[in-house]
């Protein structure tokens, strides 16, 4: 048998039927459904008088528009659309008998920081979600699509969703990553090496030393991202860390299923010999804590940089470059670490897990947030939520002057009443600097939790290693 | 949906690189529901100065009844959000052309009868000229994957399986529940060979 990749090997355990042309129908293990990309595909299933083919293996769960203040079971803190698709997802939960967490129970929280804790996404599984960061389970070697609101309907009818494959790409972090570099940094500076574009097509492999060393949080921010490099799934080769974590949890398999699924899941690696059509090695020494500067995710510079000028990019991004510098307010050769911050976001599935949360504490702590910063720490879920509490976390942050929120997507997209007003600029350890992403005419600068937590301490972008 | 083989109509360029799905529909109209209809929400911020009144240069204020869209690379990267195809399709955009577009983005525009064709970089830039001044008449054949305009004909590419799904209008549902004894033969597969992936039966 010819070597596959990870991959190929997920993939192949899961072909229920294929085209001729190639086209497949992709078997799919958890379907995990939110608020807004699933009103009309409910609505499809109910127009056409369909059932969702499997409930047992979708969860729905609010978090794009739900507020993240004390109170907010008030449905006058939503807009009258936030609360409708809420309302809606509460029914179509109900009615087609899906799993549900609701707002009001403590396991709510942004669908893919929801799902990993729950034990719902395994290794070897195939995840979707009506949500580009459903990337973010492939830190478990799962293979995860984000998708269109007519796949999730398809996926909800018959638990399948149609795909051809795609490329097989290698992205190699070697060696050790140097203090106050963090997994954040890590996928931010992939991002600047291959572009916004450079995944697209592919399914990205993430490996090498600096990978293996990860905590699951941190592998599932790396794979968080992977969708900002333009690939569509990103994953990690399950290993002891992965097994460690999962082990236990509410939904996770027991007793003899779980020695079958760990004998399965210890085969899940890219074999000696597999191909790739692309590979991308870093080397973890050379990653520095990095931050955008731009409107693009690809606008990654180490923090000890200054602001780039159009005249030193070519072709088509000499104009983006200008309309971003214009957008986001920046001269050229500005120090990055000269650009006053106006808000501070923590949290996102990107970085909303107990471990940014500690890695937040540890800069904070004893110190007080930049007179006049708003600062505001929303973690991923309620029981994200309540360890932080546990741990003193959540004291430590409201001592130094941050907002301590409810679990939802919050401010990294602006559904909810979490919103940057016009020019306001905002160090966020969320996913996209796109321009209106915080609110209309907002400017966000992509960073760690650690360097976001520096920044709401000096009011500026800020190298967090000289804080530690 | 309908399905469509030719359409004829009017180009417009929007010379700009890596329009991903938030400004395509900002996420702030998105709970807003479908048969109020998405078009005025079009690349909103793009579109508009900020009192809101639609900046009469934009391209597609310009020529509002353009029905094609020439885009830079990477168009509909981001966010799965199908509201930005509900969006281009409500504003009565059939196709956009560009040299490369985001994955979940394309899927779900053939998903909505909207046509993603994608350009080698000389066509592409052969295109832009043409529409550099103003908007022209301009044809499509997803049959023949060509493209005319100014009597030029340029090629796309397009994956055959997403051609036959645009010409025909066919429902992926009704097409995939044709293969049901298929879905159900794996499922009873798995169900014993991965036991493990099976979550108890709800209560």
């Amino acid at each position: 048998m010819s070597p596959k990749t990870l991959y190929d090997k997920i993939w192949d355990a899961h072909v229920a039927h294929e085209s001729e042309d190639g086209t497949c129908l992709l078997y799919i293990d958890r379907h995990l459904v939110h608020e807004v990309t699933s009103p009309q595909a409910f609505e499809g299933l109910r127009m056409a008088g369909r059932k969702v083919h499997s409930p047992e293996k979708t969860i729905a769960v609010p978090d794009h528009n739900v507020p993240t203040t004390a109170g907010r079971e008030d449905p006058a803190q939503m807009t009258e659309e936030s609360r409708i698709q809420v309302e809606a997802l509460d029914k179509n939960a109900k009615e087609f008998g899906v799993h549900y967490y609701p707002v009001s129970d403590i396991r709510q929280g942004i669908v893919h920081i929801v799902g990993p804790e729950q034990g719902w996404t395994l290794p070897g599984m195939t995840v979707v979600c009506g949500d580009s960061h459903t990337a973010t389970h492939g830190a478990f070697g799962a293979l995860a699509h984000g998708i269109g609101t007519s796949e999730v309907e398809h996926v909800l009818a018959t638990q399948t969703l149609i795909q051809k494959k795609s490329k097989n790409m290698k992205v190699e972090i070697t060696g050790k990553l140097k203090p106050g570099v963090t997994a954040k940094d890590i996928t931010l500076a992939v991002i600047g090496e291959t572009g916004t574009a450079g995944g697209t097509g592919y399914v990205i492999e993430y490996c090498g030393e600096a990978i293996r060393d990860l905590s699951m949080e941190g592998r599932m921010t790396v794979c968080n991202m992977a969708i900002e490099g333009g690939a569509r799934a990103g994953l990690i080769a399950p290993d002891e860390t992965t097994f460690e974590y999962v082990k236990g949890r509410p939904h996770a398999p027991k007793g003899a299923q779980w020695e079958a699924a760990l004998n399965w899941w210890k085969t899940l690696y890219t074999d000696e010999g597999a191909h790739f059509d692309k590979v991308v090695t870093l080397k973890g020494e050379d990653i520095q804590p990095v931050v955008t500067w731009g409107t693009s995710p690809e606008d990654v510079l180490p923090i000890t940089a200054t602001v780039p000028s159009p005249e030193d990019f070519t072709g088509g991004k000499v104009e983006a470059a200008r309309r971003a510098l214009d957008y986001m307010g920046l001269t050229p050769g500005q120090k990055l670490t000269d650009i006053q911050i106006d808000t501070v976001f923590i949290g996102s599935c990107t970085n909303g897990r107990i471990e940014d949360l500690r890695a937040v504490a540890e800069v904070v702590k004893g110190k007080k947030i930049k007179d006049g910063m708003r600062a505001m720490i929303v973690p991923g879920s309620g029981l994200v939520r309540a360890q932080a509490e546990e741990e003193g976390l959540a004291d430590i942050f409201k001592e130094a002057g941050f907002e301590w929120r409810l679990a939802g997507c919050s401010m990294c997209l602006a559904m909810n009443p979490d919103q940057l007003s016009e020019g306001e600029r905002c160090a966020a350890t969320s996913n996209r600097n796109f321009e209106g992403r915080q609110g209309y005419k907002g400017r966000t600068h992509l960073v760690s939790p650690a360097m976001a937590a520096a920044a709401a301490i000096t009011g500026h972008l800020t190298d967090v290693r000289e804080l530690m | 949906m309908a399905g469509w083989r030719r359409h004829r109509g009017r180009a417009v360029s929007l010379p700009v690189a890596n329009i991903d799905t938030d400004q395509l529909i900002p996420a702030r109209f998105m709970s807003v529901p479908r048969a109020e209809g998405y078009g005025t929400y079009l690349l909103h911020d793009m579109r508009r100065d900020g009192a809101g009144a639609l900046r009469p240069e934009f391209p597609l204020n310009a020529h509002p009844g353009a029905s094609v869209l020439v885009a830079g690379r990477n168009f509909g990267s981001g966010s799965s959000r199908e509201a930005a195809v509900y969006a281009l399709v409500d504003a009565g955009i059939r196709a956009v052309i560009a040299p490369s577009f985001g994955d979940i983005f394309a899927a779900n525009a053939v998903n909505n009868g909207l046509l993603p064709a994608k350009v080698e970089d000389a066509g592409f830039a052969a295109l832009e000229a043409a529409l550099a001044h103003a908007p022209q008449e301009i044809a499509i054949d997803i049959e023949t994957r060509s493209i005319t305009l100014d009597g030029a004909q340029f090629g796309f590419v397009l994956d055959d399986s997403w051609a036959t799904k645009l010409i025909n209008g066919w429902d992926d549902i009704d097409l995939t529940l044709n293969h049901s004894a298929a879905i159900t033969a794996f499922k009873q597969k798995r169900g014993q060979t991965a036991a493990w992936a099976w979550p108890k039966e709800m209560e």
